[in-house]
């Protein structure tokens, strides 16, 4: 790794530090960032060749604020002087300093960044664009791409985000206990945004970072807040759904179901990861919808083969995810463990009721399709497989469901094959 | 001498480098390895999962306590190990010395002789 590789790293592993107590200093987002790149600036000035500081975060910081202060300043004699209000202090500097050593606000600053992206005010689209634009320094134009909306569009969603969160207002008194659980998991729902972002439309091919982002946010919610077990749960669902990404998609870019997959192309490496965390989060007997749908996840991973799976244990789980957080999305995953231990029949008598509840959503389609074309029943199966195309939400999608018209239209009639019930990545919504 | 060479570096930093620089740093470091193993001078080596599944039973005074995570709050996690065969402490030095420059950035190394040694019966 060159110098300057190494020194991006660092930036990177430093700037939820760096910018939550930033913006904890200057209570202005734009104000922060600014000063944040500032410091940046510097440090690809200066670490190069006086070697890189011994807590980097602390060095940015130190910097960031003194530059932020010069800023406030030079406007000052341009402009009559802000608030003061507006600043929360600018007492001497090197008192940054001794805060670092103690480093109290060290998680709440984190986590206040966090939960700007993560405001309830905000619709998902750009949470997601904000957390990845402010928490991980990702370009506009990265997002933008990943996205598939141009560059001005992002930065346009972008500006309406922080004029969005501005204009909430933010709490920066530390947050009590209630406050602090309330943010955590608006957190963890952002950060599952963010890594459902990357699964739907990133593909296999790794070209957007969102996945690995997700994880790298969610790892670092969970040394803040480490006796925290839907945390382990979250990233270890994520960990799990993550280590698959090499066998999801074949060369031509359509999505292999999970049953059809080459699990030598799983990530063993982040599987035994999620185990730890599982492990770990079970001892503390407080299970929760994301330590259920990592426990799913694991055991497709305890599958040496697709014929292996636990679907007694996985139909079990789904009834207790259910139970704590009843959703129309859930009942259809469970559906098919169902259809793998009671059959078709009774998965297709599950779903039935849902059909007007998620008659906008390609997998009940797919999913009842796949069903139908099991017992089948092609004209009807047929019809499920056209209105998921029209559902799609990506070409890969698309693709998949073609497959399966492909296969109905070869075989002749009245003499159904064991078709495929399709698989959804257990609790995506 | 057995010496144990224990690696800490900012995890915050490590788990931002990218999958390709992740992968160049454990191929320059297993040069050094093999330089090592070829000399009949490494022991067990080991690379440790993150932190966050790390699991602390801490006894003091009636039952011990299971807690989740590391047991120090530091600016730089114990990351992983090698035990290595040194005559002197110099070559222990110079061996850290070898890993530090196949590792990018900052990082520290603590040299310790090792007291007691059981040789592994385990192969994962």
């Amino acid at each position: 790794m060159s110098d300057l590789a190494w020194i991006d790293a660092a930036l990177t592993g430093a700037r939820p530090q760096a910018l939550g107590a930033l913006l904890r200093y200057f209570r202005n987002l734009d104000l922060a960032e600014e000063a944040f790149q500032e410091a940046c600036l510097r440090a690809l000035k200066s670490w190069p060749d006086n070697g890189p500081p011994r807590d980097p975060a602390a060095w940015l910081i130190f910097v960031g604020r003194n530059s932020g202060i010069d800023s406030i300043r030079r406007r000052a004699r341009q402009q009559p002087l802000p608030d003061d209000a507006a600043i929360s202090d600018l007492e001497d500097a090197e008192e940054s300093l001794v805060e670092r050593l103690d480093g109290a606000h060290y998680r709440d600053d984190i986590l206040r960044l966090l939960f700007v992206c993560a405001h309830p005010e905000l619709p998902s689209t750009q949470q997601i664009a904000l957390a990845l634009r402010i928490v991980s320094g990702l370009s506009v134009k990265q997002i933008a791409r990943a996205f598939l909306v141009s560059e001005v569009a992002m930065e346009q969603r972008i500006t309406r985000a922080k004029a969005r969160v501005a204009a909430a207002g933010l709490a920066f008194s530390t947050p009590d206990a209630v406050e602090r659980s309330a943010r955590l998991s608006a957190v963890a729902a952002m950060i599952y945004l963010v890594f459902n972002e990357g699964y739907s439309t990133g593909g296999g091919r790794d070209d957007t970072p969102f996945c690995s982002e997700a994880i790298r946010l969610c790892r670092l919610l969970l040394r803040l807040f480490p006796g925290e077990p839907e945390i382990m749960g979250l990233t270890a669902l994520l960990l799990l759904q993550h280590s698959r990404a090499l066998a999801r998609f074949d060369a031509e870019g359509t999505i292999v179901l999970l049953e059809d997959q080459d699990r030598s192309l799983w990530d063993r490496e982040m599987i035994a990861e999620a185990f730890a965390l599982l492990d770990k989060a079970v001892r503390h007997g407080e299970p929760g919808p994301y330590q259920i749908q990592a426990a799913i996840a694991a055991l497709h991973a305890r599958a040496a083969r697709a014929a292996d799976t636990d679907w007694r244990g996985i139909d079990l789980l789904y009834a207790n995810l259910e139970h704590l957080q009843p959703s129309p999305v859930v009942t259809l995953n469970r559906a098919v463990a169902v259809a793998k231990t009671r059959g078709p029949e009774a998965a297709l008598a599950m779903i039935a009721p849902l059909e007007k509840r998620l008659s906008g959503y390609f997998h009940f389609f797919g999913l009842r399709g796949g069903l139908l074309m099991q017992l089948g029943r092609r004209g009807e199966a047929r019809a499920d497989f056209d209105r998921a195309i029209a559902l799609a939400n990506s070409a890969a999608e698309a693709a998949h469901i073609r497959l399966h018209l492909d296969r109905l239209m070869q075989e002749a009639p009245g003499e159904p094959r064991a078709g495929r019930a399709e698989q959804r990545p257990e609790g995506n919504p | 001498m057995l010496y144990a060479v224990l690696c800490y570096n900012s995890e915050e930093v490590v788990t931002s480098w990218s999958k390709e620089e992740d992968d160049a740093t454990m191929a320059r470091l297993a040069i050094v390895e093999k330089k090592l193993a070829g000399a009949g001078r490494l022991g067990p080596v080991a690379r440790l999962m993150p932190t966050t599944t790390a699991t602390t039973l801490r006894k003091a005074g009636g039952e011990p306590v299971v807690l989740d995570g590391p047991f120090a709050e530091t600016k730089e996690q114990f990351l992983g190990f090698y035990m290595i065969d040194c005559a002197t402490l110099d070559e222990a030095i110079a061996a850290a010395k070898d890993l530090a420059d196949a590792n990018p950035g900052t990082g520290c190394y603590e040299i310790r002789p090792v007291m007691v040694y059981h040789p592994s019966s385990v192969t994962p």
